[in-house]
Parts: C-alpha cells; sequence; structure tokens
C-alpha cells in the first residue's frame, strides 16, 4: 500500500475527532510520527549512544582508508605511508613519535616493534580484520538466532522442543572449545571463515529471547485478526510478529557484536584465532605479550582500540534498548521543570 | 446515604491544578478543581478517559511521575498536604489516605501472600509485633468477609479469584483505619455479581469505619448505588457537582446530559419496551451450534480443560444474538470457535453454511471470507508496527479481491463506513484513541461483506458516550449490510440494546436462551435472575430499590 500523499478528500463527521486519547498528554510527545520516527527521536536523544556512534564511525572510516584494505582480488590503498607487513628503520629506538603535547604525528605515532613494522599500520589492519569478523558474527547470529527462536516460539509443541533441546546442546560447548577446534583448521582460510564459525554458535541466547518473545506476541489478537483474514504462517511470522519483536532483536545483535569482539580477541590470543601473516587486534597483543616490559605501546594500542570499540557498540545497544523501550517517558531536569514553571501552562 | 446533619470535612481541596511536562511544555491535565469530602461521605469523581479525574485523584496522594507540576490547596482534616515533604506525605499515606486499585491482580504483589502484604502496611505505620501483626492481619481478612481468612492469609494473589483478590486490597487499604480511601475504578475489572458484594462492602465498611470515600468511575449505575455527592469532570475541569439526585434528576450541565442519555439501560419489567417483532426467519442459520464442547487441549502436565459444553443454538442473518455470562463462563471461547480459531471436540459447528467441526486450514479457507470479528481489546487488535489502513485491507488482499490502486479505493469505502475520517488510513494505532480502534477493528472484519460477525465484548473497553455512538454505528452497518451478528458481552444493558435474542452462558454451560424480552424481564432460570439483579441502574432511587429487594432476598 503506497503511503505517499493523496488528493484532498472531504473529512466526513468532525465530531469523531473530538474522541479523547486515554493518554492524550502522555501521547503529546510522538503526536503524528511512525514507530521508526519515535525510535529515531529517542536514539539520537541519547547523548552516549550519539556519541558512541560518531567514535564508531571514525575508527571505521580511520580503519580502511588509511592503510587500504584488500578484498579478494581488489585492493584499494590508503593514504598512510607503510603497510602492516613491511619492517623499515627503526627510528627513536621503535618508541611512538605521536606527542600530544605538541600536537604532532611523527612518522610513526604508535611506534615500531623489535623488526621495525610500524604498529600504526599493524593496529589499522587489526581493527579491520576485528570490525569484520564482528559484523559478520553478529549478521550470521542474528539470522540464525531470530529464524530459530522465531520458528520454536511461533509453533511451539514438538518443533519449539526439539530446536531448543538443539539450541541447549550448542550452549553447552564452551566457545572456546569450538574455536580451537575449528579455528585451527580453518584459521588459516582467513578472517572470514573463522567468522563464520563463530556466527554458527553465538545465536543461542538470541534464540531464547526471540522465542520467548514471539511466544507471548503470538497471544496479542491481531495476530488472530490476522488468522481470521486468511494469513499463511509464514506471512504471520515475518509480517505481523517480526517487526513487533524488533526491538529485542536489534538490541540483542548489538550486544552480540561487542562479545564477538571480545571473543575473536581472545581466540587470537590464544593462537586459534586469525593466523599469521594477516593479524587482528588480539593477535597484536598476543605477539608482542614478551614485551611488555620494553616496549608496553605493542600493548596500549591494540588494547585501546579493543576497548573502544567494545564499549562504543555497547552504548549503542544502549542507546537502541532505551528508544524501543515503549514506557520510556522523558523526564524534564530540574532546570527545564523551573522553566515550565516560569512559562507556565500552554492551554 | 446522605447525611442529614452537616459533619466533619475531612478533605477540601481549592482549585487543584495539574500539569505534565512534555517536551519542554506544559499541558494541563486538571484546572482548578475544587471539592470536599465530610466524614461518612462517598464523592463520586465521574468522567470519561483523560477528563483528569484519576489525575486528580493521585495529587492528593503525590503520587504522580516526576514531570507533573502540583498546585492548590489539598486540606486534609486542616492540614496542608501540598508542598509537604516527601518523608511526611509518606506518612500520610497509607495512613490518613488509602487507595484502592483498579486491577487488584497488578496492585498486589505476586510473589508474597496475601498476609504478608498485609502485615508490612500493618508494620510500617505500628510498632507491633510479627505475631499482633499477623493477628491483625486476620481480624481485616474478616472484616472484609474474606472466605476463611486464617486459610486466605497464606494464599498468593493468584489463588483467589478477581472478588477475593479485590477484598484483599480492601484489607491493606483499611489496615490503618485511614480517614479518607480513595477508591480508583475498584470494581471496573470485576464481574457484575462480584461487583454488587463489593460494592455492598464499601458501604458497610464507610459506616463502621466512619471515613470518607472518593470513587472515581466512569459507571453512572455504580454512582447512582454508592454515591452521596458527584463531581462531572471533562478535560481537566468539573463541569457539575451536587448531590447524586440532583446530578441524576435534574442534571444543569450539557455534558452532565450527555453523559447520562449515553449510558445504556436496563430496562425492568415494569417499563417493558415496544419490542419490535422478532424476526422468525425461515433462512439458514449464518451459525449453527449442535450439542458442541470445546477443550483446551492438555499441555504438559496441565490436565485438559472444557471450557464449553452442550452447545446448541443459531445465528439467523440479519439478527444479533447477545451471548452473555460472567469472566471465565466460556463466551469468547464460543467466539473463537464460531470464527474458526478454536477446534470443535465434540458435536458439529457450521458457520455460513460450511460444516467446520474437523475442517483444517485449508477447509477453513470459504468460511474465513465470510466471516468476521471484532476483538475485545482495541490496544492489541491491531499491529502496532502497521498503519491502520494496512490493516483494514489486509482480508481484501490475502483474499485477493483488490490490489494496488483498487485496494486503496476499497479501504477509502471502508474508512468512510465507519466514520473515520480518510487521512487516518496512514496513522499508526497508538495515535487511536479506543474507540477509533474499535472502529478500525470493525472496518477490517467488515471489508469482505461477511455473512457473520462476531464481536467479542467490543466496547467492554470504551468510555459510555463512545459505546454509544459505537453501538449505533453497528446498527447502522447491520441494517445496511444485513450480517447476522453473535455479539459477546458481560453488559447487560448494551445487549438489551441491540440484541434480538440472547443466549445466557454460566461455567461452559447455556443456562437459558430465547428472545430478549423473555430473557431481560422473564427470566426463569435462577443464575439469570442473580444476574439481571446486580446490575446497578444509572438511578439512584431504583437502584436503592433494587438493592434493598435483593439484600432483602
Amino acid at each position: 500500500m503506497t503511503r505517499g500523499t493523496r488528493p484532498p478528500m472531504p473529512e466526513p463527521a468532525p465530531s469523531i475527532v473530538e474522541e479523547t486519547n486515554e493518554n492524550a498528554i502522555a501521547l503529546k510527545e510522538i503526536e503524528g510520527l511512525g514507530q521508526a520516527q519515535i525510535v529515531r527521536r529517542r536514539f539520537f536523544r541519547h547523548r552516549g549512544a550519539m556519541i558512541s556512534l560518531v567514535v564508531l564511525v571514525v575508527i571505521v572510516l580511520l580503519a580502511f582508508t588509511s592503510v587500504g584494505f584488500v578484498i579478494g582480488d581488489w585492493q584499494v590503498g590508503g593514504w598512510w605511508q607503510y603497510n602492516w607487513v613491511t619492517a623499515v628503520a627503526i627510528e627513536n629506538g621503535g618508541m611512538p613519535t605521536i606527542d600530544f603535547a605538541r600536537f604532532t604525528f611523527g612518522n610513526h605515532p604508535f611506534g615500531q616493534d623489535e623488526i621495525g613494522r610500524d604498529i600504526f599500520a599493524v593496529v589499522m589492519r587489526g581493527t579491520q580484520q576485528s570490525l569484520m569478523i564482528m559484523v559478520i558474527v553478529g549478521f550470521i547470529g542474528t539470522v540464525l538466532g531470530t529464524v530459530v527462536g522465531a520458528v520454536s516460539g511461533y509453533y511451539r509443541g514438538g518443533i519449539d522442543g526439539t530446536l531448543m533441546r538443539f539450541t541447549d546442546i550448542v550452549i553447552t560447548i564452551p566457545v572456546i572449545v569450538i574455536g580451537a577446534v575449528l579455528g585451527r583448521t580453518v584459521g588459516i582460510a582467513g578472517a572470514p571463515v573463522l567468522a563464520l564459525i563463530l556466527g554458527a554458535v553465538v545465536w543461542t541466547g538470541l534464540a531464547r529471547l526471540v522465542r520467548g518473545e514471539f511466544l507471548s506476541l503470538r497471544e496479542r489478537e491481531f495476530v488472530d485478526a490476522a488468522r481470521v483474514a486468511g494469513a499463511s504462517d509464514g506471512r504471520i511470522i515475518f509480517r505481523h510478529i517480526l517487526p513487533n519483536a524488533m526491538g529485542v532483536i536489534i538490541v540483542n545483535a548489538t550486544l552480540l557484536m561487542a562479545s564477538a569482539i571480545l571473543i575473536e580477541t581472545g581466540l587470537s590470543f590464544l593462537g586459534y584465532g586469525v593466523q599469521a601473516p594477516d593479524t587482528s587486534l588480539g593477535k597484536i597483543v598476543s605477539e608482542n605479550q614478551v614485551a611488555f616490559a620494553t616496549r608496553p605501546w605493542l600493548f596500549w594500542w591494540p588494547g585501546v582500540f579493543i576497548i573502544s570499540i567494545a564499549l562504543c557498540i555497547n552504548f549503542i545497544g544502549d542507546g537502541l534498548r532505551d528508544a524501543f523501550d515503549p514506557r520510556q517517558k522523558r523526564m524534564p531536569s530540574a532546570k527545564n521543570m523551573a522553566r515550565g514553571n516560569a512559562t507556565g501552562a500552554a492551554s | 446515604m446522605a447525611t442529614a446533619h452537616k459533619t466533619e470535612t475531612l478533605m477540601q481541596v481549592t482549585d487543584l491544578c495539574v500539569d505534565f511536562w512534555v517536551d519542554g511544555t506544559m499541558y494541563p491535565a486538571a484546572k482548578n478543581v475544587s471539592f470536599e469530602v465530610a466524614r461518612g461521605e462517598t464523592l463520586a469523581i465521574v468522567g470519561e478517559s483523560g477528563s483528569g479525574k484519576s489525575t486528580s485523584a493521585m495529587a492528593l496522594l503525590g503520587l504522580l511521575p516526576d514531570n507533573a507540576r502540583t498546585s492548590g490547596s489539598v486540606k486534609l482534616l486542616g492540614r496542608e498536604l501540598i508542598g509537604l515533604r516527601p518523608q511526611d506525605l509518606r506518612s500520610v499515606r497509607g495512613k490518613d489516605i488509602a487507595v484502592i486499585f483498579q486491577e487488584p491482580m497488578t496492585a498486589l504483589n505476586p510473589v508474597y501472600t496475601v498476609g504478608f502484604q498485609i502485615v508490612e502496611a500493618l508494620r510500617t505505620h505500628f510498632d507491633l509485633s510479627p505475631t499482633e501483626a499477623k493477628a491483625r492481619a486476620i481480624d481485616l481478612l474478616a472484616k472484609v468477609e474474606m472466605p476463611n481468612p486464617a486459610a486466605s492469609f497464606r494464599k498468593f494473589p493468584h489463588q483467589l479469584s478477581g472478588g477475593q483478590r479485590q477484598r484483599a486490597m480492601i484489607a491493606i487499604a483499611i489496615s490503618c483505619d485511614p480517614v479518607l480511601l480513595i477508591a480508583d475504578e475498584p470494581t471496573t475489572a470485576l464481574d457484575v455479581t462480584v461487583q454488587a458484594e463489593i460494592l455492598d462492602l464499601l458501604r458497610s465498611l464507610r459506616e463502621r469505619l466512619d471515613s470518607g470515600i472518593i470513587l472515581i468511575t466512569h459507571d453512572m449505575g455504580v454512582v447512582a448505588d454508592m454515591a452521596d455527592r458527584v463531581v462531572v469532570m471533562k478535560d481537566g475541569v468539573a463541569v457539575d457537582s451536587g448531590t447524586t439526585l440532583q446530578i441524576f434528576e435534574s442534571p444543569t450541565h450539557a455534558y452532565t446530559k450527555a453523559l447520562l442519555a449515553a449510558v445504556p439501560r436496563l430496562h425492568t419489567a415494569t417499563e417493558r419496551r415496544d419490542a419490535p417483532p422478532a424476526q422468525v426467519s425461515d433462512r439458514a442459520p449464518a451459525l449453527s451450534f449442535r450439542d458442541v464442547a470445546i477443550e483446551y487441549p492438555k499441555r504438559g502436565r496441565v490436565p485438559a480443560f472444557r471450557a464449553a459444553e452442550g452447545i446448541t443454538f443459531d445465528v439467523f442473518p440479519g439478527e444479533t444474538v447477545g451471548l452473555v455470562g460472567e469472566s471465565g463462563s466460556g463466551k469468547t471461547t464460543l467466539g473463537r470457535a464460531a470464527v474458526g480459531l478454536l477446534p470443535v471436540k465434540e458435536g458439529s459447528l457450521s458457520v455460513v453454511g460450511v460444516d467446520i467441526t474437523g475442517a483444517r486450514a485449508k477447509g477453513l479457507r470459504p468460511v474465513r471470507r465470510k466471516t468476521g470479528i471484532v476483538f475485545q481489546d482495541p490496544g492489541s487488535s491491531l499491529n502496532p508496527r502497521w498503519p491502520i489502513g494496512e490493516s483494514i485491507g489486509e482480508p481484501l488482499y490475502l483474499a485477493g479481491e483488490a490490489k494496488g490502486r483498487d485496494l486503496d479505493r476499497r479501504v477509502e469505502e471502508l474508512l468512510n463506513q465507519v466514520e473515520l475520517p480518510l487521512s487516518y488510513r496512514n496513522r499508526y494505532p497508538h495515535e487511536l484513541s479506543g474507540g477509533q480502534r474499535q472502529r478500525v477493528g470493525i472496518a477490517r472484519a467488515l471489508a469482505l461483506a461477511p455473512d457473520l460477525l462476531v464481536a467479542d465484548e467490543p466496547t467492554s473497553a470504551l468510555d459510555v458516550s463512545v459505546q454509544a455512538r459505537f453501538l449505533e454505528l453497528l446498527q447502522g452497518l447491520q441494517d445496511r449490510f444485513g450480517f447476522a451478528c453473535l455479539f459477546i458481552s458481560h453488559d447487560l444493558a448494551v445487549v438489551d440494546e441491540l440484541a434480538d435474542r440472547i443466549v445466557v452462558m454460566h461455567r461452559g454451560k447455556i443456562v437459558e436462551q430465547g428472545a430478549k424480552d423473555a430473557i431481560l424481564r422473564n427470566p426463569q432460570d435462577p443464575y439469570t435472575q442473580q444476574l439481571i439483579a446486580a446490575v446497578p441502574v444509572p438511578d439512584p432511587v431504583a437502584q436503592r430499590k433494587r438493592r434493598e429487594g435483593r439484600t432483602a432476598k
């Protein structure tokens, strides 16, 4: 159905418009807005989430433009003069040349490792890999979790039992063990394959949540109404119930992505994740752990990026959670309340 | 029972204003409301939803959210409550002013026993040992006429029936001998027979405790039954006030008149209406139950539950059959079975000439196109993520009747039929009021011009004036399209307005069925008689007579 503008029609019986809504005042804030618009507005108002979104975008841009990236045969060069494999002559004893006091970067802002590779380039490449793994894991985990949860919650009974016991089995296997066994064998094939494997084991929590959501939504009367109208099961699941469960799914997808970053870091640190010559944030930390006392910057930079990314994603998830919560009501600050008192009531 | 001599004023409210801060602007919810309550008196605050009646009452206790601003004066026994420090206000709440909420299931904490919650209220305000508090609590449960108080003390809210829960709630409210009791729609969630019991209880408590009651309600019958004086509110303003007799006999304000006119009345035997001759149709019934039993299948350890048994009745084209009964009587179950949402366990059920007794999804398809259902809760029956135009158009789209431009045109036509502006088609359900949403529900149900419409308590969530308009609309549409209508309701007065024939259900069985006048004016079954006697009529004098007649029995 089109939602565009249409020619003005004569509007019947003005008397019905004056019908008062139960919570007319509370609705003033969202007057004339669709569901998506309300969520967007609430999200933009969440300061932490907005800052995190900006920081995350900056990190993504920095990681992908600085050293360039390779997708299959397609190579894109970056603006940074070094890459993450070539060693160059050591300057400044390998110490970071970035100077916050004088605001200069120098040749190797993040320093160099013992063989002379530029750490900025290495960290940027690591960030790229970690981000890519995060996105793939998030996507696969979300799709799998949603489908399993939706089918399980909608059909209940035997299908639900089977799917949930299968979920239980997947939950009981520690992610680290699966990662260690499979990661070793497929890790050599590159980070995307590793991400696929991880995505195939992290969907369980989301499946449980979506199932719960479906169990309660399927009892709502609009689902019965759709059934009476003759809607098929697929239509009810995907067109009717799923949009109503979107809040839970989006929020948990972001949390899933934050944990994906940490899982990848942990696996790579243990040596089961991304394999050399490629690198990831966890792998950088692991490679340089022996140099902790002598070259601490080899540690700090990847650490800072791991923490920033995980924190940003969590904040964004938090902002989305608040935005999707229908019971969320904005309370005025003391200052705003006082201003409201001063201006008096609008009538 | 208006007190003849002027007694002590318990609460004096002058110029109470409540404003809410929303997005930088203050919106008024109550404007200059003034009233007073004397000892032993019941003041009813009446109004439709959004009129500010609950907001005003909660403002007396300082129980409003942080974005509310209250001004004016509220004096309890001469003590000013507005501007009191939170900790001082807290000692007033519960002890001097107590509240009975609308929905006892949500107002009681489900993880604690009823006894625990009464003891908690007692020990917050009095210095009592646990054993003393327990004795007092059991005493209170006896006072509110709870069956077997000592056993009920140890029960959890879910183990009690709705009426018993409300009694427990009242026991908590009166635990500290409050001077003022605020009852916020105390009987709205209850069946009529239970409502009558709870109102009797409140009346006797008022006499025993000698406190004042502020009764917030939209039910004029309850007002006529309980109140001494009435304040009528509309859009945050107290538009009318006076003694109950004044308000009912000679209302002065236009809104009060309109409100009273909109209240559906259950006509008593003496004022028998000249009913149109019952149309005895020789056409095939649109809906026919033959000895039907419906079961909810067993799930895990929960055994199967037989919700209805031995059901036999017909609905003929063009007539409205009212299906009445209290909650749990199985009336909604029958409605859902009639549109194929629940399978029939025994007997046979045929809808628009098709036997759907054992039909599966495929067999139901031809029936789906000829039936429509309007659900009870307008908040839940529309998909919140869809603009209403899409909800209305879905049956048409799925039946393959219309697509694209044609579909748009049909949706516009339907919106016209239910008297909604065309611009509403792109709005979302949350932007509409309950009555408007229910109109959308009808439009969707009528999209395929069905032969049978099932209306499952469509007006129970609506205000009286909205309800009146809704019923008119439904009747108009039925005259025009001639569908058969199964109207499910617990409200006998509404059924009296609308139905040609009535079926009364009790505990899953039909106890009585027949023409409207026969059932309502000359009931044979004792349960039907009890049901009719319990309905409060919106007329204080007549209601007192009815009440006395009932208690005399």
